[in-house]
C-alpha cells in the first residue's frame, strides 16, 4: 500500500515540479528579456545621450562665488569695490610638467620675479585641491589673447575673470575698512561645515576691521552651477546654474571729506583723530596716521612690503585710534570737575590759591602746575578748566577721592570698551582701589588721586572714548555708541543709548560754559585755535608725559628725543549750543594741545559744519575781527 | 534513507557509454558545466583587470582564489547527495551559530559586521548560509510528501526566517533576501499550493507601505527613491546609477575598446571592480559584451534546470533547482541595480564580480550541482 502511493506520488511530484520548474524557466526568461531590452535601451537607443555625456564631456559642480558688498561712506562716496580682473592660474593637479609650462608661460607674457616667487611660494602650501593657484593678475587683453592662442599646449592653465576688492581711497580709510586677504589654512580650520560650503567660491576673507566685523554679511551666499568640460577639465559651457546672492552693501557714518581734512591737519605727525555725531553716535572720521595702503593687501601682499609695514617705527599697520591708549592729561578736567559740582565737594565759588605748586598736607613731594608762577590767588572752577589749572585739580582730586573720580568717569564710558563696530577694541584704564589692588599689588595712595584728577597716572584712553566722552559731554550726559555702519543693505542700523547720566543741568550749564571759554575765552589755552570761527566751539586741551619729569627738573624739549616728548591731545565738540560733531585729536610726540591738536580739531570742525550748513554766513569780518570783540592774537602764553 | 527509485534503469555503467562520459562519471564531473564556468570566469578576468586600473595583483588574486573555488567545487562534487542530505541539520545549524557568532563578535568593515576571523583569516558566515539553508530545506521537504502541507510550510519559514533575520542584523539587506529567495523557492518548486502563493502574495503587498514607513533605514528608502530619480541627488546617492548608467550606455553595440572605458578608468564609476562590474564590461565591450555574457550565463542556468529534471529523487531535484534559480537571481539583480532597473542592494555579478568567499560559495554550489547530476548515472549502485 504505502509502496504504491509512494510511487504514485513520485510520479505527480515529478510532474509537479516539471510544471513548476516550466512556470520558473518563463519567469527567468522574461526577466532576461527585460534586462536585455534594458541595456539594449541605455546602449543603443539613449547611446548618444551618454556617450556624449561620458566620452567627450564630463559635468562638474561648480561653485560660482558671490559678488562683495560694497562699503560708501556717508555721502555715497564708494569706499570698497570689487573690480574685474583676468588672473592667470595654474591647477597644480592637472599640469603634467610645472618647469615646462611656467617657462611656456614666461615666453608668451611678462611675469615678474615677485610674482613668481609668490607663486613658488603657494605651491609649495597646503592648498584645497583643484583649486587654481593665481600666478599673475590683471592681465591686458593682448597678454589674454596670447594665452588663447596658446591654450593647447598649456595644460592645466586658466585664465578667469575674477573680481578683485579695490579701495579706491587707498590709505584714507585703511584702518577702518580693514582689508581682505586669502583665505588661509588656519582660517579655514575655524570653519563649520555650513561656512565651508559658503566659501567655496571664494578667494578672500576680511582679515582686519570692518571688511572682518562684517564678512559675513559682506560675503552674500555661494551659487552653483553645472558646466561641461572636457576630459581635460576645461569649461565648455554651463548647463544650469542657481545664482549667488550678493552681499549686502554697507553705507558708513563716516564722511570721506572731513577725513581726508583730519589726515591733511595731521600732516607728517603720527596720532589720530575720531570725530562723531553726538546725536547718533555715528563716526564721521577715524584716523589713524601714518596709514597704509590696504590694495597691497588683497592680492596677497609681498613678503618686502610687509617687512617693510611691519618693522617700520612709525607702526602704519596699528590702529592708533581702537588700540592707543594715551594717558588724557588735562582734556578729563571737564569731567572731573563735573564731577565735584555733581558731588558737592566743591561749588562755582570755590576758589584755591594757586602759587605754581601744590603738597599734600604731611608730604614733602611738590605736584607742579604747567605754568610755574601758578594761576593767581583766586582760581574757581572755571578758571581751572580755561586755563587748565592743575593745581586746582590736585585740591579737587585731594577732596573728592578716587572713588567718587572713578564712579563717575565709568559713566562717561571711561576704562570700558565703547563698543564700536570694529575688531580689537582695547579699554584702556580708568583706575579704582580694587584694580590697583588687583594690577599692581598696592593700596591706592593719595598722590595717585592728584595724578588721576589731571589725567595722568595710571588713566588710559583710546582715541575711540576720548571722543565718546566729548560727544557725552556734548549732549549733556547721553552717551551713544560709536557706530561705523549707518545702513546694512539698506537697512537702517539705529543708534544706541548707552545710558542717559542724572546730572544736574546748572553744573552742565556751568562746566559746558567753561569749555567754551577754553576756546574763545580771553585767557582760554585754544583760543589761538578758535580764532575766525563762524560757530561756536566747546573744548578742551591736554598734555600726556610721554617720561616721567624726576623732581626738581624741569621739561626741556630740546634735549628730549623726538619720540620721548610729550603728547598733544584735544577734545571739543562744535556748535556749542547745538553740538553736532564731536571731536578727540591725539597727536604723539605733538608737545601743545592747544599749538598742535587744537587747529587739527578746529579744520575738522570746519569741513564737517561747512558741508552741513554749507550757507551760513561768517561771523568773521574782513578785518579779521570777531563779532563777539574776541583778540586776534593771543598775548604770547599760547601752549599749555 | 534512501529511496529506491528506478525510474530507469540503465545499463551497467562502464558499458555503452563513451569514454569521455566514462570520464565524467568518475570524476563526477559535468564537463559542459566546466567550460562554461572557465569561460565565464576568464572573461572575468579580463573585465576585473580593466575595472581594477590594470592592477595585475588585484587579477592575481582573483585568480587564485577561482583555483580555490575549482578546487572546492571538484571536492563537493564527489559528496554523493545522500550523504549530503544527511549532513544538512549540521551544516545548517553550524551556521546559526556562526552567524549568532558574527552579530556577538564579529569584525565589522564599512558599519557592517559580516565577519569572522580564525586563525587570521576572515570568512562570511552569510556565505556558507547561501548554500546550507536550500540544502536543509531541500532535505526537510524532499523527505515529506509533496506537495507540503501546513505545518511543513510554517517549519520551513522559520528555517528561512532565523537566518534572514540574523544576517539582516549585520546589516547585510541584500545577503539575507537571497538567502530568503533560495529557501522560499524550494517551497515553490516543492509544489506549494497556489492558495499558498496567492495569500503571501497578498500579504506582501499588503506589508509594502508599512514596511516602507517603518521597517526600513532611512538609506534605504533613499536607495529606491534614488533609483526612481537619480538627478535628484546627482553628487550623493544618485551618483553611482547616474554614472554606471553612462558607462553603460556609453558604450554602445561594441563599446569603446578593453582599457578605453573613460568612465572607469577615470574613476568615475565607484564600485568599479565589485558590485557594478558590469558597467565596465559595458562600457568596453558595449552591447555584445553584455549580450555574450548574458548567454554564457544564460547556457549555466539551462544547464542547472536540466540537471535539476534529471535528478533522481526529490531532495536533489529541490536542491539543484533551487542552487540554479539563485544563481539566475544574482545575475538578474546585479544586472538590473546597475542599469537603473532595480534599487541599489549589494548584490555582486556572480563569477566576475572582485570577490573571494562569494566565488567560492557559488563554485561549491555548482559542485553540489555536478554531484547530483553524476549521481543519476550510479543508480545501479545502490546503498
Amino acid at each position: 500500500m504505502s509502496e504504491a502511493q509512494r510511487f504514485k506520488d513520485h510520479h505527480r511530484e515529478a510532474r509537479v515540479f516539471l510544471t513548476r520548474v516550466s512556470i520558473i524557466a518563463v519567469v527567468m526568461a522574461v526577466l532576461l528579456a527585460l534586462v536585455v531590452m534594458r541595456y539594449y535601451s541605455l546602449q543603443v537607443t539613449h547611446h548618444q545621450d551618454y556617450a556624449t555625456r561620458s566620452d567627450r564631456n564630463r559635468v562638474h559642480i561648480q561653485p560660482v562665488p558671490p559678488t562683495r558688498g560694497l562699503i560708501y561712506d556717508r555721502n555715497g562716496e564708494l569706499l570698497a569695490d570689487n573690480r574685474p580682473s583676468y588672473t592667470l592660474s595654474v591647477i597644480r593637479e592637472r599640469v603634467d610638467d610645472m618647469a615646462a609650462t611656467v617657462s611656456l608661460l614666461r615666453e608668451l607674457i611678462d611675469i615678474p620675479q615677485s610674482d613668481l616667487e609668490k607663486f613658488y611660494d603657494q605651491l609649495q602650501q597646503w592648498r584645497r585641491p583643484f583649486e587654481a593657484i593665481p600666478v599673475r593678475y590683471r592681465l591686458t587683453e593682448d597678454e589674454i589673447a596670447r594665452l588663447a592662442v596658446n591654450e593647447y599646449r598649456l595644460e592645466g592653465v586658466e585664465v578667469d575673470a575674477q573680481l578683485v576688492r579695490h579701495y579706491p581711497k587707498s590709505d584714507l580709510f585703511a584702518h577702518v575698512l580693514g582689508y581682505v586677504g586669502r583665505i588661509s589654512q588656519a582660517d579655514l580650520a575655524q570653519f563649520d561645515e555650513d561656512q565651508y560650503q559658503r566659501y567655496s567660491g571664494t578667494h578672500s576673507i576680511g582679515k582686519t576691521g570692518l571688511e572682518r566685523q562684517y564678512e559675513s554679511l559682506l560675503l552674500g551666499d555661494v551659487g552653483t552651477q553645472n558646466v561641461e568640460t572636457n576630459a581635460r577639465g576645461r569649461v565648455l559651457r554651463i548647463l544650469d546654474r542657481s545664482d549667488p546672492s550678493p552681499g549686502e552693501d554697507l553705507r558708513l557714518h563716516l564722511d570721506s571729506r572731513v577725513q581726508a581734512t583730519a589726515v591733511q591737519a595731521l600732516g607728517d605727525y603720527r596720532g589720530a583723530v575720531v570725530a562723531l555725531d553726538v546725536k547718533t553716535g555715528g563716526v564721521l572720521a577715524a584716523v589713524s596716521m601714518p596709514s597704509f595702503d590696504p590694495n597691497l593687501f588683497v592680492t596677497g601682499i609681498s613678503f618686502r612690503d610687509y617687512r617693510g609695514l611691519n618693522q617700520s617705527l612709525d607702526l602704519p599697520l596699528y590702529n592708533r585710534f581702537l588700540q592707543g591708549q594715551y594717558p588724557p592729561g588735562s582734556t578729563i578736567k571737564p569731567v572731573v570737575g563735573l564731577a565735584g559740582l555733581h558731588y558737592d565737594v566743591v561749588d562755582r565759588e570755590h576758589t584755591i590759591r594757586d602759587p605754581g605748586w601744590y603738597r599734600l598736607p604731611g608730604d614733602d613731594r611738590f605736584y607742579r602746575d604747567w605754568k610755574r608762577s601758578g594761576h593767581g590767588p583766586r582760581v574757581d572752577l572755571r578758571q581751572a578748566v580755561v586755563e587748565s589749572c592743575d593745581i586746582y585739580y590736585y585740591d579737587l582730586g585731594h577732596r573728592m577721592g578716587v572713588d567718587s573720580i572713578h564712579e563717575f568717569g565709568v559713566q562717561f564710558g571711561l576704562g570700558s570698551r565703547t563698543g564700536v563696530d570694529i575688531p580689537s577694541e582695547r579699554g584702556g584704564i580708568w583706575p579704582s582701589r580694587e584694580w590697583k589692588r588687583n594690577n599692581r599689588g598696592l593700596p591706592w595712595f593719595p598722590g595717585d588721586n592728584l595724578n588721576l584728577a589731571i589725567g595722568q597716572g595710571y588713566a588710559l584712553t583710546t582715541p575711540m572714548q576720548l571722543a565718546q566722552v566729548s560727544a557725552t559731554l556734548a549732549s549733556r550726559g547721553r552717551r551713544m555708541r560709536p557706530q561705523m555702519v549707518a545702513q546694512v543693505g539698506g537697512r537702517d542700523m539705529m543708534p544706541v543709548e548707552e545710558a542717559q547720566m542724572d546730572v544736574a543741568e546748572e553744573d552742565w550749564d556751568y562746566v559746558l560754559s567753561a569749555m567754551v571759554g577754553v576756546m574763545h575765552g580771553e585767557r582760554g589755552t585754544a583760543r589761538r585755535a578758535a580764532y575766525g570761527a563762524d560757530y561756536q566751539i566747546a573744548g578742551k586741551t591736554g598734555t600726556a608725559q610721554v617720561v616721567a619729569i624726576p623732581q626738581g627738573e624741569e621739561y626741556d624739549s630740546e634735549a628730549l628725543q623726538e619720540r620721548q616728548r610729550d603728547h598733544a591731545l584735544f577734545i571739543g565738540f562744535a556748535p556749542a549750543d547745538n553740538p553736532e560733531i564731536a571731536v578727540a585729536v591725539i597727536v604723539e610726540n605733538g608737545e601743545s594741545g592747544s599749538g598742535v591738536a587744537a587747529p587739527v580739531a578746529r579744520k575738522v570742525f570746519d569741513a564737517y559744519l561747512r558741508e552741513i550748513y554749507p550757507l551760513a554766513e561768517p561771523v568773521v569780518d574782513e578785518k579779521g575781527q570777531s563779532e563777539s570783540g574776541e583778540g586776534v592774537i593771543g598775548d604770547g602764553e599760547i601752549s599749555e | 534513507m534512501s529511496h529506491q527509485d528506478f525510474l530507469r534503469r540503465l545499463p551497467e555503467a562502464g558499458q555503452g557509454l563513451r569514454r569521455r562520459d566514462r570520464i565524467q562519471q568518475r570524476l563526477h564531473l559535468d564537463f559542459t558545466l566546466v567550460l562554461l564556468l572557465l569561460a565565464v570566469a576568464v572573461y572575468g578576468l579580463v573585465v576585473l583587470y580593466s575595472a581594477n586600473g590594470q592592477s595585475e595583483s588585484g587579477v592575481q588574486r582573483q585568480a587564485i582564489y577561482f583555483l580555490i573555488a575549482f578546487v572546492a567545487m571538484f571536492i563537493t562534487a564527489q559528496v554523493p547527495p545522500h550523504l549530503l542530505r544527511r549532513l544538512a541539520p549540521w551544516m545548517y545549524c553550524g551556521g546559526v551559530v556562526l552567524l549568532i557568532l558574527v552579530l556577538v563578535l564579529g569584525i565589522g568593515a564599512m558599519g557592517a559586521q559580516r565577519w569572522l576571523g580564525i586563525g587570521g583569516f576572515r570568512f562570511q558566515p552569510s556565505e556558507v548560509m547561501k548554500l546550507a539553508t536550500p540544502i536543509m530545506i531541500s532535505a526537510y521537504l524532499g523527505q515529506r510528501l509533496l506537495p507540503p502541507r501546513l505545518k511543513h510550510v510554517l517549519l520551513t519559514l522559520v528555517l528561512v526566517i532565523v537566518p534572514a533575520l540574523l544576517i539582516v542584523q549585520q546589516p547585510d539587506l541584500g545577503t539575507s533576501l537571497l538567502v530568503s529567495s533560495s529557501g522560499l523557492m524550494v517551497l515553490f518548486f516543492a509544489g506549494l499550493s497556489w492558495r499558498y502563493i496567492m495569500a503571501a502574495v497578498v500579504i506582501v503587498l499588503a506589508s509594502v507601505w508599512p514596511l516602507w514607513k517603518f521597517g526600513m533605514h532611512d538609506y534605504q528608502r533613499q536607495r529606491v527613491l534614488t533609483l526612481l530619480n537619480p538627478e535628484q541627488d546627482s553628487l550623493g546617492a544618485g551618483w553611482n546609477i547616474i554614472q554606471s548608467k553612462t558607462a553603460i550606455g556609453s558604450g554602445g553595440y561594441s563599446g569603446k575598446g578593453w582599457l578605453q572605458g573613460t568612465q572607469s578608468q577615470l574613476d568615475f564609476l565607484p564600485e568599479g571592480q565589485t558590485d557594478f562590474i558590469i558597467a565596465v564590461l559595458g562600457e568596453e565591450f558595449g552591447l555584445m559584451g553584455v549580450l555574450f555574457l548574458l548567454a554564457l550565463y544564460a547556457l549555466i542556468i539551462i544547464r542547472g534546470m536540466l540537471i535539476a529534471l534529471r535528478a533522481q529523487d526529490s531532495f536533489s531535484r529541490l536542491l539543484a533547482a533551487s542552487i540554479t534559480f539563485t544563481f539566475f537571481v544574482y545575475v538578474f539583480v546585479n544586472a538590473g541595480m546597475v542599469s537603473g532597473m532595480l534599487p541599489v542592494v549589494g548584490v555582486p555579478l556572480p563569477l566576475v564580480s572582485q570577490g573571494g568567499t562569494a566565488i567560492v560559495t557559488l563554485m561549491a554550489g555548482f559542485g553540489i550541482l555536478m554531484s547530483i547530476s553524476t549521481e543519476r548515472r550510479r543508480v545501479t549502485r545502490q546503498e
